[in-house]
């Protein structure tokens, strides 16, 4: 991978680049996600209740993966304030948000990210890491996060896109999967993924290429048989849809894939899935405190149609009337089983 | 270019049921029972397809199968050794009719 798209200055960097060719449907013959969602009585799309905050902490990260929807690289340097942290932990007290889902880039990158995560855990919410793994063993200094995790009981979500080294260093880069199983035995000797709700550690499956995941519990079956051969454990598989953003929507574009992925998409829509979008119980918060339906509304600069759109002006209520604002990519969330952070939706 | 097989034709194939809606229908409704899970699982069967495709060698089945095991998260060693099933079936079929020669010659030889 030669660097994060923007590195490169690809069109398809930018927020606007993406949406024109996401919104030219016409032309790849597919229908609005938003007259899908009208077939079905489900447009506009709306809140059912805020239980889970996601907060981006910065694009900052140790891998650069073919995929990304985050464009996230070692060269990006949004990463977000302490101040920021700050107002996110004001917005949180006093809510019944029951989740916090700590995201990235890789979000231990983010100087403040101990402190932050030491702060939040006084809330007694339940809180997650999106944790890529290799971090672990980035450097010395983050050695010792399995502990940390630990100790802040936090539920650890970690990237694995296959039980075997060709298709995930394809996807997550050279040596990728070697890194992961040593960083998976480190979390097992903390005593995660071994059942204890207290130290959960979860991995996502997501298909590496131009493909929908399939059936999650029999996904779920085989990493767990083929991960013990490496004497490897963990909780949960979530298995989760690449949505056509970013890296993954440049990768599409570059092999000549996109039309027929966007028609795969399209015609696996399933109105149970649409309804099920994680955007209905979920808000996101990027590193500069911009609020959004979700983290590829984010990636996308779709900034949320609400009167508060930063989270200094974080207002539960005003919020939980909001409309989303959904386009094409939607079309990932609502196909098959669905998809959304914490997996299949159905 | 133009092939005798065109990979979008796939996308037709329930088309076979304009000329003949009847015999269509039946074959669909049978196709779709056969692949549901039961004594074997949808993964099994779907492995075994493959490796029919390569006997019979469907450009259209291989590349449906190829994606539906993709699809269900099966790694390329067990795809490649379904293909060598199918593979050593072939093969072996042939040998195993050599049998049939050796007798023929067996016969006809003082
Ligand atoms: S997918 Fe995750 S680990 Fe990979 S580059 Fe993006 S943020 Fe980093
Ligand atoms: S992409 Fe975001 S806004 Fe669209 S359906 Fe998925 S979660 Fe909702």
């Amino acid at each position: 991978m030669p660097g994060s798209l923007q590195k490169q200055n690809h069109p398809l960097a930018s927020a606007k680049g993406q949406i024109e060719l996401l919104n030219d449907n016409d032309s790849i013959g597919i229908p609005l996600f938003e007259h899908k969602l009208n077939e079905f009585g489900l447009d506009p799309l709306k809140p059912t209740g805020i239980d889970i905050l996601q907060i981006n902490v910065g694009k900052m990260c140790n891998q650069v993966c073919a995929h990304c929807h985050v464009d996230a690289g070692p060269d990006r340097k949004e990463i977000m304030t302490r101040e920021t942290m700050q107002q996110c932990l004001e917005a949180l007290a006093g809510t019944n948000i029951s989740t916090i889902d700590l995201t990235g880039g890789a979000p231990e990158m983010n100087p403040h990210f101990r402190w932050f995560v030491e702060k939040l855990s006084q809330l007694e919410k339940q809180i997650i890491v999106r944790c890529n793994l290799t971090i672990i063993l980035a450097h010395p200094r983050y050695n010792d996060l399995p502990g940390f995790f630990k100790k802040h009981k936090i539920n650890v979500v970690s990237s694995l896109p296959y039980f075997n080294a060709r298709r995930t260093d394809a996807q997550r880069g050279e040596g990728v999967f070697d890194k992961s199983v040593k960083a998976l035995r480190m979390l097992n000797a903390a005593g995660y993924g071994k059942g204890n709700p207290a130290w959960k550690l979860d991995l996502v499956y997501n298909p590496a290429g131009a493909f929908l995941p399939g059936d999650q519990t029999s996904l779920e079956n085989q990493f767990k048989r083929k991960l013990a051969e490496y004497d490897i454990v963990f909780d949960d598989l979530f298995s989760i849809t690449n949505l056509p953003i970013s890296r993954f929507l440049e990768y599409l574009v570059k092999t000549e894939k996109y039309e027929d992925y966007m028609t795969e998409m399209v015609n696996a829509f399933n109105p149970t899935a649409a309804a099920n979008a994680m955007c209905r119980n979920t808000v996101s918060i990027g590193w500069d405190g911009y609020m959004y339906d979700c983290d590829f509304n984010q990636m996308l600069e779709l900034k949320l149609n609400d009167a508060s759109k930063h989270i200094k002006d974080f207002n539960l209520e005003t919020l939980a009337s909001r409309e989303i604002i959904v386009n094409q990519h939607c079309f990932g969330c609502a196909a098959g089983a669905g998809s959304s952070c914490g997996g299949a939706t159905t | 270019m133009e092939t005798y097989y065109k990979p979008e034709d796939l996308k037709k194939f329930s088309g076979i049921t304009e000329w003949q809606k009847k015999l269509g229908d039946k074959f669909f409704e049978y196709y779709g029972a056969v692949f549901e899970e039961g004594a074997l699982t949808k993964r099994e069967k779907s492995l075994i397809a493959l490796a029919v495709a390569h006997t019979v060698q469907c450009p259209y089945c291989i590349d449906a199968y190829t994606g539906d095991l993709l699809n269900q998260g099966v790694d390329e060693e067990q795809m490649m050794e379904a293909v060598h099933v199918a593979g050593a079936i072939r093969g072996g079929a042939s040998l195993a009719h050599g049998v049939q020669m050796m007798n023929q010659v067996k016969e006809k030889l003082m």
